[in-house]
Formats: C-alpha cells, structure tokens, sequence
C-alpha cells in the first residue's frame, strides 16, 4: 500500500462554514478508508496543533452556530487512530508556539528535514 | 506511454483561480496522449459542472452572449467527455457529494458521478500517477 | 533514488511560500533524487530576465535541476526573454513527466 503524506500548509480557510479543516476531514476519511497516511502540519497550519482553540459563540440573526469547528480535537483524534501528525518546528516557533502550546503525541521535524521526510512516502499530496 | 491512468485532484471554485484551467488543460493532454482520467472534484471545484452555468454578455466590450462566446466551465468539461470518448479512453469525474450537497450544486452536465474520499483513494491507488491541485 | 515532478504555480512576488519551495527542491535535489521544476501561471514570473527574483530560477539551473515553463503561461504574460537554461514545453510535456515510472508530482 502507497504511504501517503499529506502536506497542510493553509489554515483556516472555510473552516467555520465546514466546521471542519477540509483538508484534515479528507484525511481522517481516507485513513478510515485504510489509506497508510501521514500529515506534515507547516506555515500557518502549524497552528492546528495549537491546544485550546475556541471558535464558539458564533450566530447569525437567530441562526446560531452550535457545532463549531474542534481543530485541535480533530488533530489529537487522528493521533489516537495512528496518524502520524509532524509539525515544522521552525513554523511553529515563527507563530509564538512554545511546547506547552502544542498538543500531545505530535512528531517535530526541523524544516532541512522535510525532503527526507517527502523521500520516505510514495506519494506526496501538498494542499 | 499511452494506456496509463492518472488521478487529479480539484479543489477551486470555477472563474476564482488559474488552478481551474491549467487542471482542464492537463486532463486534456493526458486523454489526448490516451491516458484514462480520474478526478476527484472537492470543495468548490463541484461547481465546475453545474448545469445552469450559462454565457453572458460583456457590457465593457459592448458585446452580446453570443459576440463574447463567453466560456463555460460545464462546457468545457463536457467537451473532455466527448473527447474522451471519441478518443476511447475513460474520463471518471467524481463529485465529492458532501462538497455538493453543502453549496445546492447538485444538477451537472451529463459525465460526471458522485462519490467521496475512498473514490479517491481507490483511483489513486489504481492509477500510475496522481496530482493534487489545491486551492489556496 | 526518486524522481520528483515538482509544479510551481505561485511566484516571490506574491508568494513568499515560494521560497520555501525553491529550498525544497534544492534539498530533494541534495538528497541524490533527480527533480525537475515545472513552473506555471504566475510561477513563470521570475524567469523573465531582468525579473527581481531571476536567480532563484539562475541558482536551480546551477544546481543541475531541470527547470521547464509551461509555454501557454509564458505566451499568456508576454514572456519572452527567458533565464538561460529555462526549457519550455506544453501540459503534453508535463504528462509525459508525471507518468514517469517511480515519479511523484508535488504541486505548489
């Protein structure tokens, strides 16, 4: 079976008329599919794996949003199904993201080692 | 190399990125070469083959639907169909039908199906090559 | 070794994500694989010569990548003076490179 890596690099874009990252939600349903499939968070994706992200409280006129988007939930449920989530240091660094700001069970790799990374899966999908 | 088959993935509305043309482009060059197609339309490229996109005029260049040619998307597509087919090989276009549903894009041109992520994972895994086309 | 067909679509200009695609190629190229760029839409922007950011295609070339730029888009801007050792070619081309045996396709 091909090893998939799926690069996130955009965030936030739509999430909240989704209620989830696309691009994420797209990989957790191949990974239920049986893909072999790993996730490279980098740029402003990094943020995904930011503990206690809050998009509640949203309404509009009486439409209220009661099922917001749960980023960092999303991530750590695709760890706990075995998806390997790597995160660029360096990105992550950049945004003021500090350990204790990241979620557990990620895997990070320095921006020189991303090529190694790519080297290391048959397919490379870069959203 | 003809006979081999390849999976693209779409994911830009039409009119909003290059993304859209240079895609139909490379899906034009591959069937023409006698490759069979998969695409997995995802978020916003279902839109690419609504039916009820219609030509309109250019009130700038002072010119009717008819003077403008005004292209289409779902005509284009539908274009890829014939050509697929006159060229005898296969063009599947899956529409993410959760992507559908969400944006009410649910009538198309005749080609394509709807479908979902294991459409797609099983045309990549069946195919010799596949290329992700984001949007931004 | 892997063959990498990478598709450039954005430029420095617009992009500054297209510097760490410039740094990506040059590190898969490190790494022994054999990597051709294959620059479109605004991608072809820095291969006018004369463009701000024509070394960057300048220092691919050195590197011994093959950088290729999709013809349509050159003919689209009114490119015409391209950095030497640019190839140009069509999508036909750009097929071709992705069926490529053992060949993964990285857009960008």
């Amino acid at each position: 079976m091909a090893k998939i890596l799926n690069i996130v690099e955009t965030a936030y874009r739509g999430t909240i008329e989704e209620q989830d990252d696309t691009v994420l939600w797209l990989t957790h349903m191949l990974k239920n599919a049986g893909a072999d499939i790993s996730v490279l968070l980098r740029a402003n994706a990094v943020n995904y794996a930011c503990k206690g992200q809050d998009a509640s409280g949203l309404s509009f006129g009486d439409a209220k949003m009661t099922h917001p988007p749960e980023i960092d939930k999303d991530v750590e449920k695709m760890i706990e199904k075995g998806v390997s989530i790597y995160v660029v240091e360096e990105d992550a660094r950049e945004r003021g993201l500090g350990d204790d700001d990241l979620l557990a069970g990620l895997r990070r790799i320095k921006r020189q080692g991303i090529p190694q990374l790519i080297d290391e899966h048959d397919q490379v999908w870069h959203w | 190399m003809a006979g081999k088959t390849i999976t693209v993935a779409i994911m830009d509305a039409p009119y909003e990125s290059a993304n859209s043309t240079t895609a139909l482009r490379i899906v034009q060059s591959a069937l023409a070469k006698g490759h069979n197609v998969n695409v997995f339309a995802y978020e916003g490229a279902v839109n690419l083959t609504m039916k009820a996109q219609a030509p309109h005029p250019n009130p700038v260049k002072g010119t009717s639907a008819e003077q403008e040619a005004h292209p289409t998307t779902k005509d284009w597509v539908a274009s890829l169909f014939k050509m697929a087919k006159d060229k005898g090989v296969k063009l599947d276009w899956v529409n993410c039908g959760l992507c559908v549903d969400e944006r009410g894009a649910g009538d198309w041109v005749e080609g394509p199906r709807r479908g979902g992520p294991k459409d797609f994972l099983d045309a990549s895994n069946a195919s010799q090559a596949t290329l992700v086309i984001p949007t931004k | 070794m892997a063959k990498y067909l990478l598709i450039e679509s954005r430029d420095p200009f617009d992009s500054a994500d297209s510097q760490y695609f410039a740094e990506l190629i040059q590190g898969l190229a490190k790494r022994g694989n054999e990597a051709t760029v294959f620059l479109v839409q605004n991608g072809v922007l820095p291969v006018r010569k004369g463009s701000k950011y024509s070394t960057v295609i300048a220092d691919l070339v050195k590197s011994k990548i093959k950088v290729v730029a999709d013809r349509f888009s050159l003919k689209e801007r009114g490119i015409r003076q391209l950095v030497d050792g640019v190839d140009t070619a069509d999508t036909d081309r750009l097929v071709d490179l992705l069926v490529e045996p053992g060949t993964k396709a990285i857009w960008h």
